[in-house]
């Protein structure tokens, strides 16, 4: 642990670096670029709208809010946990030449999408003000589930890249879970008629809704589950320990993999 | 005898070579219970013993597979032994497989701070010898140009710039000394040269002896992953022409 502290002093231009390399890259060769970001969310939201909103009759102003909420938090956990799923094998040319801590390259992939999460969520704030969404002091809670979506998202994703080295089948295998996440996750529909139906545990065990939940708490005006918080919580820091013990256990045998 | 370098104790590399591969989890479960995943054990380095003192130049000579590229990648970090150890003291530099770690979408000039950041190069001293760099490896007219654009020599003469700025103590050469055309060739000996006076010390792979000769004042001797000389150059060159004469 203590080497792992210094060496992230040491590697922290590096890890800067491929942060950088990971947004620039996201972005080039497209005119609009960062916008992008903003820009994306936000078509998204008004096609959702448009379908769920008004051909499935769920009306209400803030209506939109809620959908770009789920879906912010939820692209972010996708294509963070895809990103560090694929991370070592598209690093292989690194990994064979120099030693670099291998850690740094999941880190990396849910770090710079973070940061485009985080851009993103500029939108929200745009969209909520128009709508008339006022925020209440219940807005400073937002930093909980933001904070324990970053540590799920990096915990899943040490996991994943670990098992992704030694099976290709993961990448397939994931982007069919996250679809399930996805519909698990109450983005365009009120997760109320599920939770009191028999089929509730599939949102109550899933932390993903359980931050998303917390999240509209806090954007909404409203305290904050404590349920949620800590199932979450505690799901992020198992998940995040087994991921870097599993990383760390396995992480010499990659080379021989890639 | 000046200061130890590099010492490696006892190192023994050990690959798993299976004899299909097996990519997919249903075909490794499949096998698994079919009982049909079978490894060759391998060992390209066996009880590899050795040090290094400083201003040493050390040619590590041998046939094709008798392990001269694993070891340097031991040394590198790349490869962790699957016993002994490696032990180093000062800053190493591999220049091995130039430009192979370069982001084919970034522009020469990114993958400067990239490739720079790589070797543990800070920002202010990338920033420092950029015009150096440039310079050296002659692209200042394409440095904004993708890499993937770049011809393979071009990609190694960024590489060699790069990877030779900072003056390292511990240089590994994998047959480094022919990158490029003649010219670039000419320069980049002669940066090596250049920094062997300032008592580097060197690891050096090279299939030409007289080049090794001529670079190097110690030399070790592997065969099939054994090292079987290690001394004064002269002596080991010797022993490596019987062992090439003999087959």
């Amino acid at each position: 642990m203590k080497k792992m502290i210094e060496g992230f002093f040491h590697y922290f231009f590096l890890l800067k670096e491929l942060v950088k390399r990971g947004i620039t890259l996201k972005y080039r060769r497209s005119y609009l670029g960062i916008i992008w970001s903003l820009l994306e969310p936000l078509l998204t939201m008004i096609v959702l709208t448009i379908i769920f909103g008004t051909l499935l009759g769920r009306s209400g102003k803030d209506y939109p809010v809620y959908i770009l909420s789920g879906r912010l938090l939820y692209s972010f956990f996708s294509q963070g946990t895809t990103n560090a799923l694929k991370s070592i094998r598209a690093n292989s040319g690194m990994i064979k030449k120099v030693y670099i801590p291998k850690y740094l390259y999941p880190l990396s992939g849910v770090l710079f999408n973070y940061i485009i999460f985080l851009i993103s969520l500029i939108v929200l704030v745009v969209v909520a003000l128009v709508l008339g969404v006022k925020p209440t002091m219940y807005i400073f809670q937002v930093f909980v589930p933001l904070i324990i979506l970053f540590l799920l998202t990096f915990g899943i994703g040490m996991i994943l890249a670990t098992i992704g080295v030694f099976f290709r089948d993961m990448e397939y295998l994931w982007s069919v879970a996250t679809m399930l996440i996805m519909y698990a996750s109450a983005i365009f529909y009120y997760p109320e008629t599920i939770l009191e139906a028999s089929t509730g545990w599939i949102l109550r065990y899933n932390p993903l809704f359980a931050v998303i939940s917390n999240f509209r708490s806090a954007i909404f005006g409203e305290p904050m589950n404590l349920y949620y918080t800590f199932y979450s919580l505690g799901f992020a820091v198992i998940s995040l320990i087994i991921g870097v013990i599993m990383f760390y256990k396995q992480q010499d045998k990659f080379i021989l993999h890639i | 005898m000046g200061k130890e370098m590099l010492r490696v104790e006892h190192v023994g590399m050990k690959f798993n070579l299976s004899r299909e591969r097996v990519d997919t989890l249903k075909e490794y479960v499949l096998k698994k219970i079919k009982g049909e995943i079978k490894y060759n054990e391998f060992w390209a380095l066996k009880d590899v013993d050795f040090s290094v003192q400083k201003g040493d130049r050390v040619g590590i000579l041998g046939l094709n597979g008798a392990g001269k590229s694993t070891l340097l990648k031991v040394v590198a970090g790349v490869f962790k032994p699957t016993e002994g150890q490696v032990v180093k003291h000062g800053k190493i530099v591999p220049l091995l497989e130039l430009g192979a770690g370069f982001e084919p979408q970034y522009t020469g000039a990114e993958n400067i701070y990239l490739y720079g950041s790589m070797l543990g190069y800070s920002k202010s001293f990338i920033e420092e010898k950029y015009d150096e760099i440039v310079e050296f490896s002659e692209l200042k007219d394409f440095i904004d140009v993708p890499v993937k654009n770049y011809s393979s020599g071009m990609k190694s003469r960024l590489g060699f710039a790069i990877a030779t700025t900072v003056k390292p103590q511990i240089l590994i050469l994998d047959e480094v000394l022919s990158v490029g055309d003649a010219k670039f060739r000419k320069k980049s000996e002669k940066r090596i040269m250049d920094m062997f006076d300032s008592n580097v010390t060197v690891l050096f792979v090279s299939h030409n002896l007289d080049q090794v000769l001529r670079v190097c004042n110690k030399a070790i001797l592997l065969d099939h992953g054994h090292l079987i000389a290690k001394g004064d150059v002269e002596e080991v060159a010797e022993a490596y022409q019987e062992m090439v004469g003999d087959k």
